[in-house]
């Protein structure tokens, strides 16, 4: 399949990542090689073939709900960029 | 023999007797790490001060009889992507340089239980996204046997530490042969589990269904007593199963009379390095001479789970890494008027180009139009490899591959073509793809001295048939006493 230097710009664009002009290319190139790769799995034979999610057959595992504390709010927050009054601190949004 | 040469069942046994203290382990591995690391370039965060402090404790708290277990006080080093309390976890990526997690992960947990000593966080590709250790963002991890080539990836770092006896033993992360191709190309024992086997909790999640945390060791032995203290069901990971306790090192009969290894002739086909292919048909021929029966069959599966591979978790890893945004942990952009700008800008500048690429590769795939082209297609062809491998399992006890079609290759050779870079993972994917455990295990060098790694893999939980058959190649070669690193300029 063909990928178009629009169409990789709107991936970047969905993926919340900045592509410079000049990256466009290189990536758009890496891309294309890998996907020409890739869609050998088209000729694979799986007509029929349920799709496989997970590697191991668990599903819908369930535990209680219960409550329990996670002492350590200080030791979350120092990775925080800012914080405030123990709350992470970001840009007015409205 | 130096201390840092023993392996670590050696070092038990030493402790035991008391010939050794676990204060003269330990420094002995600090020093090793002051001489090595300036060639090898294996750590990204060393804790030789803490490691010493800790084995002045053990040793006082196992003259008091307050800490009885063995393997107290003997060193290990962790693959940067395991979260350790109050240590930094970087993931060798600029997005996570400052991390410290609040938490341990439950390997880590483990191994403080046992009370062995931390000696640093290992270097690896950014995100574990490589195959040679030079996607890192901080360092370029070299090969113990020849310093200008790759040690693998993405447990470059720990498979390069333990084959330069800078660690005893280490824990890497396998999500296409992250464990066992750096293992290979290092010349140490690598074995990632069963999917399942081992809490992922705590690991920072590249490809969720594929992960694996696995022990890099410098022997057989060492790998099965490792593998003891990580196994086993944990409920903070809901993928993790339970299964019964057992001890591993129990398997290694140094027998495998009727053990039935099936050759998938595929896998020693084109594109697999002709001294490779040799070293590979001699252990094979060895393992017949050991009594076990060997039979070619056909596994014809290799570039459909490796093109696979790249979609699953290229798709796991866009989502996974969709985390980082830069507001409650890691980097932030200095350059922001919006929210909008704090996650883009943040992202760009705090991911490299690899991760970036793969995320790329992932949106795309699961994005509209194309979703069933690669995303459904490569989960379908999930389904065929399982298949295949339970056809073969019904007639084998394991199956044997080489574990990479090539040695260690130069440094910079690949990093900048992804796709030549992907090839080097072909032997390995297809275990994760299923799930199936796979060790690596050293069965030569070629004629530039490089070792060569074998792959067994083993039915799901059958870990001990594969330990078992690798222990035996082992004893059978004596691979450590012939060849050992030569840190060539």
């Amino acid at each position: 399949m063909e990928v178009s230097r629009d169409e990789i710009k709107h991936i970047a664009k969905l993926a919340n990542l900045n592509l410079a002009e000049e990256e466009v290319d290189t990536y758009l190139l890496h891309l294309q090689d890998i996907l020409n790769f890739a869609n050998i799995v088209n000729n694979a034979p799986v007509e029929g073939l349920e799709e496989t999610i997970g590697a191991n057959d668990n599903y819908n595992v369930f535990r209680k709900d219960e409550i329990k504390n996670f002492g350590e709010r200080e030791l979350l927050l120092q990775n925080a960029p800012e914080q405030e009054e123990g709350m992470f601190r970001i840009p007015k949004v409205i | 023999m130096e201390i840092t040469e023993l392996t670590v069942h050696e070092l038990k046994e030493k402790l035991n007797k008391k010939e050794l203290t676990v204060t003269e382990i330990t420094k002995a591995y600090i020093d090793r790490i002051n001489e090595k690391e300036k060639d090898v370039q294996a750590f990204v965060t060393t804790l030789t001060d803490e490691a010493l402090e800790k084995a002045k404790t053990i040793e006082e708290d196992k003259k008091t009889g307050k800490i009885q277990n063995e393997l107290a006080g003997i060193p290990i080093g962790i693959k940067d992507n395991m979260c350790t309390k109050g240590v930094k976890t970087t993931c060798s990526s600029k997005m996570l340089e400052n991390f410290v997690s609040p938490y341990d992960a439950t390997v880590v947990e483990k191994v403080n239980n046992e009370n062995l000593i931390n000696l640093g966080k290992l270097n690896m590709d950014e995100f574990a996204m490589g195959a040679s250790t030079e996607y890192s963002y901080f360092k370029k991890t070299k090969n113990p046997w020849n310093l200008n080539k790759v040690p693998g990836g993405s447990s470059g770092g720990s498979a390069a530490a333990v084959a330069a006896n800078m660690v005893p033993w280490a824990l890497g992360s396998d999500t296409g042969g992250s464990i066992r191709q750096p293992s290979a190309f290092c010349g140490v024992v690598g074995l990632k589990p069963t999917y399942g086997l081992v809490s992922r909790y705590g690991l920072v999640a590249f490809a969720s269904s594929l992960d694996q945390i696995g022990p890099i060791t410098k022997d057989v032995e060492d790998s099965a007593i490792l593998l003891n203290i990580i196994a086993g069901h944990d409920e903070k990971d809901t993928t993790s199963i339970k299964t019964e306790k057992k001890d591993y090192t129990k398997c290694l009969k140094n027998d495998v009379k009727g053990l039935k290894i099936g050759i998938p002739k595929e896998y020693f086909g084109e594109g697999i390095n002709a001294e490779v292919k040799q070293e590979l048909e001699k252990a094979i021929k060895k393992y017949e001479e050991l009594g076990a029966v060997v039979e070619e069959f056909s596994l014809d599966i290799a570039e459909y789970a490796l093109a696979t591979y790249y979609i699953i978790a290229c798709a796991e890893a866009s989502s996974n890494l969709g985390r980082f945004d830069g507001i409650r942990y890691g980097y932030r952009t200095k350059n922001y008027s919006n929210l909008k700008d704090i996650y883009r800008n943040s992202r760009s500048e705090g991911f490299g180009a690899e991760v970036k690429r793969r995320i790329i590769l992932g949106t795309y795939v699961l994005s509209s139009g194309y979703y069933d082209a690669y995303y459904k297609k490569a989960q379908q062809v999930r389904t065929l490899v399982k298949k295949e491998f339970a056809k073969a399992f019904e007639k084998y006890d394991i199956i044997l591959t080489p574990t990479s079609p090539t040695v260690a290759f130069d440094l910079n050779a690949r990093s900048s073509n992804p796709l030549e870079m992907y090839l080097a993972d072909i032997c390995t994917v297809s275990v994760n793809i299923a799930g199936l455990p796979g060790i690596s295990i050293p069965c030569g060098v070629d004629s530039e001295g490089m070792p060569i790694g074998m792959q067994l893999i083993g039915n799901y939980f059958e870990e001990e048939k594969i330990l078992n058959a690798a222990y035996t190649f082992e004893k059978a070669i004596n691979f450590r006493e012939k060849y050992k690193p030569e840190y060539k300029k």
